[in-house]
């Protein structure tokens, strides 16, 4: 009895020497599509400041927008904007931050095919509504030609929860595909007609990496990252375009004019020769009001550092730094978020 | 002629059986090879002390979640032995009432509830309420995962204890509480704390109910109301991404999982062996 | 002074009796916090919630048929391929194995019940699903034309899954098939050998005899099965859809609360989810009770029986 008594008086002393080395823990989550930049700029942030520990969980973009409105979570991640009706159910006022630019790709597994293929927009919406069911259908095969295509099935990929990544391919599907934008919609989670659910951009990375025929949509890195095929999509001006930093900042540079002030702008489909047409900011959620002023304030230092020194790593990881004018115009709103 | 047809018969069953002995040790052999053969080239000292490196760099450990599968299993502990042990101890004294009867009930119907709908549960009692995951939520649900198994141990092995002993205690004029406190459950003691050790090993094999309450931490924390990292979800993370990395990584975790698993069991078999050798001696 | 009214004793009953009731209490809990937490769901929906295959998050649809047609297919296969299996390997330990070697295997089975279903289901994900994908890809074309076997050689789907859970289900299944044959008492061998029974035979009526506890311990090994969540979710495909076909990426119950529930968008999609786990729950209950009904009848036969075979009457009257 006596050795349980001081063994838990043990546990509860080293507990509270812990809490009182004046370390601050953030808890943030949610889209999976900004993963490696944010968890690089984490890790990198704690180098220089060891006493801030932010963890952040890759969950999908729904998962951070239900966390943060429900508080369980300090701050909130997404690709896909929070709606009207979702804002307003939030016990206060949530701003969205854009952090960078990424880019959704279509990768592609076909045994014997190691050519790049060329997709178009109707073209992509057909195969995700089921439509197009053969690698080797005309619609594929005219669009690339000298490419021996095989007569197997297409395996769709996509996301089994609620996705930012979704947001921005069907976001761009329903631009390009009037019979999507009626049949599907928009939204972080949609029911998809045909294929296969993997949850988070890793396992549909993996899916597409281990079953032979298969289609799906990732962001740019974990493509990069995984050497997976992805193709080249045709944008608004007719032009086939492969993401990289290049064309990604080209989609945002129309957009850095006629950014509103609650920064909850699409960048799909937008006009350009350089453009890649599957393009998109992503957001970080803040309380402008939350009750832990300490974390506030720290969640603030880090945002002003994630905007300029932060971006620098963007380009390795195959992210497009946000345009000057947008960071301008961030830096200002981040000072309307209360601190004190 | 009809003689041997059913000698043939039964000889054949007898085949089939010892068949399906072999098929059933089929899996078992492959799941432990796969594991061992996968696991055992990535652990290496950085797995057992370094965190987890940022996505997609090669590298970095899972020392965090050891520390946290721990720390939640011993939350869990901290709940289950006291309430479970006390529960087992009415059940077994007082077998036969309608409270009894009920408990055990409980009991059966709480080890059949499935693990997702306890987290499912934890997590409206322990994470909302509170506006944050934290160790304590993972070791409530773990709690009430392993709450059935000490009951019933206790309650079962309580019953094995002679009612002489009870008697004798309550003739030399002892308390019923110092009856049962001081003679009773130090003679089931030992079966007792073998069932706790198993109940551990397999909560802490647990990965559903942690999903949502204990959620996950890229950092090392001692602190139980922060969310942490546990093997069993690190070992999942890990596992449906994409990066060759991390599968090896995941590998390893498993090996980790099962042989703390593995040995818990043996010592339970040990203790249980040697306690029936002594009863048998005595 | 009676034992029942001295204060001490009072003091126990009672002190211990409140941690007994915290027992209960959390199984109330869960049921009454599942039931209302899914409130609005079971008020939007009704009775249509499980007839509805449509789960369409964006437009506020939500039908849970194919996921408790997932659930149930997998759990039931699992069963075909795990009885068989689970009471080979009960007979066998109980019955007919040399004396020595009935510790290590029941060690052995233990061992199968004891592995995390995580590792399951990685093992599932890089070992079986492969091998699953190669032994569809190698179907003859007059298979594939049956529904049983239709669509393409993915891997992953309820095969995969029905393999896993049926690997999971049999130490259980077999673990309590050989406590209820221990039941049958020695005599009732004994006379069936007697009378110049075969193994076989002698087998055949312990089983008779014990028939409604070995029904338990299936229902319980399906009970398990229906709850299974990691192992299912990795090898799954994670699609509702409601098919026939063993090829087919299918969803279970349990997998998409796994999967869902963290970010279901409105209040709706949560408490849909919830509804869900409710009648996971409520599913997993009765199967409980049933099972633990037959098994507890075993040990109470004492009830005279109605006349049978030439067998069974013979060894009555031994």
């Amino acid at each position: 009895m006596k050795k349980v008594v001081y063994g838990a008086l043990g546990i509860a002393a080293l507990m509270g020497v812990t809490l009182a080395a004046q370390k601050v823990q953030i808890n943030g989550g949610g889209a999976t599509f900004p993963n490696p930049i944010y968890t690089k700029w984490f890790s990198e942030y704690n180098k220089l400041h060891p006493n801030v520990e932010i963890n952040y969980q890759s969950q999908g973009s729904g998962f951070g927008i239900q966390q943060i409105i429900k508080r369980t979570v300090f701050f909130g991640a997404t690709d896909g904007p929070m709606t009207q009706d979702q804002l307003l159910s939030a016990p206060g006022k949530i701003v969205h931050f854009p952090t960078v630019l990424g880019a959704d790709v279509p990768v592609y597994n076909i045994p014997g095919v190691s050519q790049e293929l060329k997709f178009s927009g109707p073209l992509l919406a057909d195969i995700f509504l089921g439509k197009v069911t053969k690698w080797n259908d005309p619609a594929i095969t005219k669009l690339n030609p000298g490419v021996n295509l095989p007569g197997s099935d297409i395996v769709v990929v996509h996301r089994s929860e609620g996705s930012g990544t979704t947001y921005i391919w069907v976001d761009y599907l329903s631009k390009v595909s009037p019979e999507w934008k009626k049949r599907v919609g928009v939204a972080n989670s949609v029911s998809w007609p045909v294929g296969v659910g993997a949850k988070g951009n890793e396992s549909v990375a993996g899916q597409v990496i281990q079953v032979p025929g298969s289609i799906g949509y990732v962001e740019l890195i974990y493509a990069l990252q995984n050497k997976i095929a992805y193709g080249s999509v045709q944008n608004m001006n007719g032009k086939f375009v492969k993401a990289n930093v290049n064309s990604v900042t080209a989609a945002a540079a129309s957009a850095a004019k006629q950014m509103p002030a609650d920064f909850r702008v699409s960048i799909t489909n937008a006009p350009g020769d350089d453009v890649y047409p599957i393009s998109s900011f992503t957001w970080m959620l803040l309380y402008e009001n939350a009750p832990d002023k300490a974390k506030a304030k720290v969640m603030v230092d880090f945002m002003k550092w994630a905007l300029t020194d932060g971006q620098k790593y963007a380009g390795d990881l195959g992210y497009a730094p946000l345009p000057k004018a947008v960071v301008d115009m961030e830096m200002k709103t981040l000072a309307t978020i209360k601190v004190q | 002629m009809r003689n041997t047809w059913r000698r043939f018969l039964s000889q054949g069953i007898v085949v089939l059986c010892a068949g399906a002995v072999l098929l059933a040790l089929v899996p078992l052999a492959l799941v432990l090879f796969y594991v061992v053969a996968q696991g055992i080239s990535s652990l290496n000292w950085a797995f057992f002390t370094h965190m987890p490196a940022p996505v997609g760099e090669v590298g970095g450990g899972m020392a965090n979640a050891i520390l946290g599968s721990l720390m939640v299993t011993g939350l869990a502990a901290l709940g289950a032995i006291p309430i479970g042990v006390t529960a087992g101890i009415y059940a077994a004294e007082y077998r036969g009432t309608r409270v009894a009867s009920a408990i055990r009930f409980a009991a059966d119907t709480l080890n059949g509830v499935p693990s997702i709908v306890v987290g499912v549960f934890a997590y409206t009692v322990a994470v909302l309420p509170f506006h944050r995951f934290s160790a304590l939520a993972g070791g409530c649900a773990l709690g009430i995962m392993m709450l059935p198994l000490v009951v019933r141990t206790t309650e079962e092995l309580l019953l094995l204890v002679p009612n002489t002993l009870r008697e004798g205690a309550l003739a030399l004029g002892a308390t019923r509480a110092r009856a049962v406190f001081t003679v009773v459950v130090p003679a089931a003691l030992p079966g007792i704390v073998t069932g706790v050790l198993l109940a551990l090993a397999r909560v802490s094999g647990e990965t559903a109910p942690l999903l949502f309450t204990a959620f996950n931490n890229a950092f090392f924390t001692t602190d139980p109301r922060q969310p942490i990292a546990t093997l069993t979800v690190q070992v999942y993370t890990y596992a449906i991404a994409p990066y060759q990395d991390w599968h090896r990584q995941a590998w390893a975790g498993a090996l980790v999982l099962v042989t703390i698993v593995l040995t818990c069991s043996l010592l339970a078999r040990f203790a249980t062996a040697r306690m029936e050798r002594m009863q048998r001696g005595s | 002074m009676k034992l029942k009214t001295r204060p001490d004793e009072i003091l126990f009953r009672v002190g211990t009796g409140v941690f007994g009731v915290i027992v209960i209490a959390a199984v109330l809990a869960i049921g009454w916090q599942l039931g209302w937490e899914s409130r609005l769901s079971i008020r939007e929906f009704g009775w249509q919630f499980w007839r509805t295959e449509i789960w369409d998050p964006v437009a506020g649809q939500f039908g849970a048929r194919p996921f408790i047609w997932g659930t149930l297919y997998s759990s039931v296969l699992a069963l075909l391929i795990a009885t068989p299996v689970a009471l080979g390997i009960a007979v066998y330990i109980s019955e007919l194995c040399p004396g020595w070697l009935q510790r290590p295997l029941v060690f052995l089975t233990e061992l199968l019940a004891a592995i995390p279903s995580i590792v399951y289901g990685l093992w599932g994900m890089f070992v079986l699903v492969p091998f699953v994908r190669h032994l569809e890809t190698g179907t003859p074309e007059w298979m594939r034309a049956l529904p049983l076997f239709s669509g393409p050689p993915l891997g992953i789907g309820m095969l995969a899954a029905a393999i896993i859970l049926s690997i999971m289900v049999i130490p259980f299944t077999s673990s309590i098939a050989r406590e209820v044959l221990r039941a049958v008492p020695q005599a009732q061998r004994e006379g069936a050998y007697a009378l110049g029974a075969t193994k076989w035979e002698a087998i055949r009526m312990a089983l008779f005899y014990a028939r409604t506890g070995i029904v338990g311990a299936v229902m319980l090994g399906f009970g398990r099965a229906l709850g299974e969540t990691m192992a299912v979710t990795m090898v799954i495909g994670n699609t509702p859809r409601v098919s026939a076909s063993l090829f087919a990426p299918q969803y279970t119950m349990a997998a998409v609360i796994a999967n869902e529930f963290t970010e279901a968008g409105d209040d709706l999609h949560l408490h849909a989810l919830i509804e869900i786990g409710l009648v996971l729950f409520v599913m997993t209950l009765i199967i409980n009770i049933i099972s633990r009904a037959f098994i507890w009848s075993l040990g109470h036969q004492d009830r005279p029986r109605r006349r049978r075979g030439v067998l069974a009457q013979q060894t009555e009257s031994v």
